[in-house]
């Protein structure tokens, strides 16, 4: 589905990514970790097409298309998701009318007709239980007055309305207490099919508990150094960063 | 420049309206030509006027006109709307594109009729608000005004449908002046629109005077909609007096016009009233938008709510000077006010302040001012859902907007607003 290669990116002259190199297929999840400052977020915002960044070397494959040369929106309509770190507040636009407008561009782009409010509202309905959104959420200003959870919860219920190709989670767990973070590891996992990939980047092992990972690689200092099952995880959360940092150190003297 | 050269300004201002007759017989217009004797244009020096230079008006070699010519009023009707309506071109009433049903409880006529048919009335409130000692422009358009309109809705009365004042230019170098006058009696509700438009592309002025008197235990609503030409000038004073228990509540909305200056004066005069102040300014290119409001709390238990908004694009001006005056008397004031701006390009400008003069010691007031830039991170917010650049600031500009225009309750008036925003600036809503 997206094939990444030596990709190198920087930040106001400062490189963050050092040489990605990254496989994932259709019906696959890949969790990236690593400590903090690693580039795991970096890479995220990428993928996603965010600006600020430069990309120096590299190349990104998604569907047999070259994913740097593509906008943001365009990114989105061909089905890349990403969740973010810090959903955004938007107040006075309604989380219905956003999702109706993105839906509808995305139909647009791929020379669809436009979704009727009766389909978009029956769409709501289904899939706001999927995250057990409360409907007066929707009808609310996006993220606007949300909590935490709610705020995370509307990622993911905007996630199951675009049914993206390819969902990109930037620490979706953090700020989750145990409830919200079952909830919205449930959300993606009945999303989960075979025709759909997620790249789930995480801090910690726990919400790795209930999205399992196909494979885990550890981000650090701007490259995969690190990579395995969801055993990895498990060792990482046992051993913490430390010994993957002395292991890179050990290998840049010897 | 010397001061003789100041008054010839003022004196050929003056010369192209003594031509064109007035309305000569109510009591203010004689004050009012007294005081021009006296009064001048604002300087750079005059701190009401600090940020506006009405120089290039001024200096325009203005006339007076009559338009015959038949007009396609659709432009500036409100489709939905089923309202009593009132036309004014250059300051002239036209009989002709005008509509209205006559109503034992409303009396609704041009000024210049209501000057003889409804004398007492006229002489009782026209030029009883507005200060035409202090105020040229005031003072100008009370001396020279040729018409306007005159409402008087008598006590007790609902008026169900809306009435709408249209005030349009025609021609080049027009100065049209209408005088308007609302009376909203005791216990009386009544709502209207008031708009003005430019027939073609002339550099035409409105120097527009409506005084508004809302009566004991009466609503008054007034939604102003300003989209003249890209050109045009327009000066306009509401001066409001507010009655025991009563309400007013103005939206004014500046769409278009390369200088529009609005003051908007409230004297709330009597306890418990409520005033409600919502305004949305959008000039672009070198177009200036000066919003001066003044709401004087005299007496106790009165609430004021004010909220202007602005998008100042490309290297457009905007002002906003909004002063609350508490009294001594004024206890248990409310008064709320906020403006907030948002600046898209570098060359765009806005001089904000709001000011709170508070001399009554048991009351709750804030007032506060924001400017700041497009939320670009908003903007990918959107972007990463698939939703195009355009839309996305088109979305997040309407979303900036909205909780001005949430206060136009009429639907009908919400959905033109709507269409000329996005005629002018190409929104899909």
């Amino acid at each position: 589905m997206i094939s990444i290669q030596n990709l190198h990116a920087e930040i106001n002259g400062k490189a963050i990514l050092k040489g990605i190199d990254l496989e994932v297929k259709a019906g696959e999840v890949h969790a990236i970790m690593g400590p903090n400052g690693s580039g795991k977020s970096t890479l995220a915002s990428v993928l996603a097409g965010r600006e600020d960044y430069d990309i120096t070397k590299g190349s990104v494959t998604y569907l047999e298309k070259d994913l740097l040369e593509m906008s943001t929106e365009d990114r989105a309509r061909e089905g890349i998701f990403l969740a973010f770190q810090y959903p955004v507040e938007i107040p006075g636009v309604s989380n219905v009318n956003f999702l109706k407008t993105a839906i509808n561009e995305i139909r647009e782009h791929k020379g669809m007709e436009a979704l009727s409010a009766k389909d978009f509202l029956a769409m709501v309905r289904e899939k706001s239980k999927l995250v057990e959104l409360d409907a007066k959420l929707a009808n609310r200003a996006v993220n606007h007055g949300f909590s935490g959870g709610e705020k995370k919860r509307n990622e993911i219920f905007q996630m199951a309305m675009l049914t993206p190709s390819l969902s990109i989670l930037d620490e979706t767990d953090s700020g989750l207490d145990i409830d919200a973070l079952r909830v919205v590891a449930n959300g993606v996992n009945k999303l989960k099919s075979e025709n759909n990939a997620f790249i789930v980047v995480t801090h910690y092992q726990r919400l790795l508990d209930y999205i399992v990972p196909d494979f885990v690689h550890v981000l650090y200092n701007g490259k995969i150094v690190k990579s395995g099952t969801k055993e990895l995880a498990l060792e990482l959360e046992e051993k913490g960063y430390d010994w993957i940092k002395a292991e890179q150190g050990e290998s840049i003297t010897a | 420049m010397s001061a003789t050269a100041v008054l010839s300004t003022k004196d050929k201002f003056i010369a192209c309206l003594e031509a064109s007759g007035r309305v000569a017989s109510h009591p203010a217009a004689k004050e009012a030509s007294a005081a021009l004797n006296t009064l001048e244009f604002p300087t750079s020096k005059t701190e009401r006027w600090k940020y506006t230079r009405t120089n290039k008006i001024v200096k325009t070699d203005f006339t007076v006109q009559k338009s015959t010519q038949a007009i396609d009023l659709e432009p500036y009707e409100i489709e939905g709307l089923d309202a009593d309506t009132l036309v004014f071109v250059n300051g002239y009433y036209r009989n002709d594109l005008s509509s209205f049903k006559p109503n034992d409880n409303v009396i609704v006529a041009p000024l210049s009729e209501a000057l003889s048919s409804q004398a007492s009335i006229v002489q009782q409130y026209m030029g009883r608000m507005a200060n035409h000692n202090t105020e040229i422009f005031t003072a100008i358009n009370t001396a020279y005004a040729v018409d306007g309109g005159f409402i008087y809705v008598k006590d007790n009365t609902i008026v169900e449908r809306p009435i709408h004042l249209i005030n349009l230019t025609d021609g080049n170098n027009v100065l049209a002046q209408p005088r308007h006058l609302i009376v909203a009696g005791k216990s009386s509700k009544v709502d209207f629109v008031a708009t003005y438009g430019s027939i073609g592309n002339g550099a035409n002025l409105h120097n527009v005077v409506t005084e508004v008197w809302v009566g004991e235990n009466a609503h008054v609503h007034l939604d102003k909609l300003q989209y003249e030409s890209e050109d045009a000038y327009h000066i306009a004073t509401d001066q409001v007096y507010q009655e025991s228990n009563s309400t007013f509540t103005i939206n004014t909305i500046t769409v278009n016009g390369a200088l529009v200056r609005n003051n908007l004066n409230i004297v709330v005069d009597a306890t418990n009233c409520t005033s409600n102040l919502y305004g949305l300014y959008m000039p672009t290119d070198k177009q200036h938008v000066d919003n001066h409001t003044f709401v004087d709390h005299k007496k106790p238990h009165c609430e004021s709510n004010e909220l202007y908004k602005g998008i100042i694009n490309d290297a457009a001006t905007g002002v906003f000077n909004g002063k609350v005056f508490v009294r001594q008397d004024a206890q248990k004031t409310n008064a709320f006010q906020s403006n907030a701006n948002i600046l898209m390009t570098d060359d765009a400008t806005i001089n904000s302040k709001p000011e709170l003069e508070i001399y009554a010691d048991d009351v709750k007031c804030s007032h506060g001012s924001t400017t700041g830039q497009f939320d670009e991170e908003a903007v990918f917010y959107l972007r990463a859902r698939g939703i195009g650049e355009d839309s996305a600031r088109k979305l997040l500009t309407y979303a900036f907007v909205v909780d001005v225009l949430d206060n136009i309750e009429n639907e009908a008036i919400r959905r033109k607003v709507d269409q000329l925003l996005e005629q002018r600036f190409n929104w899909v809503l």
